[in-house]
């Protein structure tokens, strides 16, 4: 192992390109995805507390700090979407006859599918 | 001759990609509502309110949306944060091992933390 090719590359890489730059905006997404799940598994054991440790919970979410937190994480969350939509043509081609589909029809229909949910949900909260 | 391993990445692979499709279909709205929109005061009086939430998460279907939306969606982010460390620079062995310790164990934790609320909660 010690004699395998190690490149050497500065620690500042992805500051070198816009392109690389991009990509380490979406990467770090993947912070915000993986600690605001663990805080609604969070919210779960509060909910299973009770009444008063639910209220806590969402009296919690109501400081500054976590509101920031929730900004930042929904914006970059939101890049994660866009470009995830973007990509899924090309990740998981759709094969018809002896054509893929193109781009264009798997991009919008993800788009509409999201917008549905989205509103359905939000509907929901507050209707319901 | 050429010798060909069957890899596991497949196995992976599939939760990789729900999680991708979750995260981004799912979590930007569950932000918004519980993140901003109710901490805001800007949802109805009680919209969620312990009776509310409760109902949904006791709810069969509401444990099988929760699991099916919270566990591909922490497991892809668990993933690709040790990638994106590794790329901002953790190259050593023993670094890489911490990176996926930590960020592995991180999503071990929170999905038996995530099945025993669910299970408890009736």
């Amino acid at each position: 192992m010690s004699q395998s090719y190690k490149p050497v590359f500065p620690k500042t890489w992805w500051l070198q390109s816009a392109f690389y730059t991009r990509y380490m905006i979406r990467e770090a997404s993947s912070f915000f995805v993986a600690t605001y799940s663990a805080l609604l598994i969070i919210g779960l054991w509060r909910l299973n507390d009770g009444p008063q440790a639910w209220d806590g919970f969402l009296h919690a979410l109501q400081s500054p700090f976590a509101v920031l937190y929730h900004l930042l994480a929904l914006l970059f969350t939101l890049y994660h979407t866009v470009t995830w939509f973007a990509v899924t043509p090309r990740t998981m081609p759709v094969l018809v006859g002896d054509d893929f589909l193109p781009a264009a029809p798997i991009v919008i229909a993800q788009y509409v599918a999201w917008v549905v949910l989205s509103l359905g949900m939000i509907a929901v909260t507050v209707w319901l | 001759m050429t010798h060909y391993h069957k890899s596991s990445k497949p196995l992976v692979w599939l939760p990789f990609a729900a999680g991708g499709v979750t995260s981004a279909m799912v979590l930007p709205v569950l932000m918004l509502i519980t993140g901003i929109l109710s901490p805001l005061g800007l949802l109805p009086d009680g919209a969620l309110s312990y009776e509310r939430v409760h109902a949904v998460v006791a709810h069969p279907l509401g444990k099988l949306v929760l699991l099916g939306v919270l566990l591909p969606s922490l497991w892809h982010g668990a993933h690709r944060f040790r990638c994106t460390l590794q790329d901002l620079g953790v190259s050593s062995h023993g670094g890489r091992q911490m990176v996926m310790l930590g960020c592995y164990g991180f999503g071990f934790l929170f999905t038996i933390l995530a099945i025993a609320a669910l299970a408890a909660i009736w």
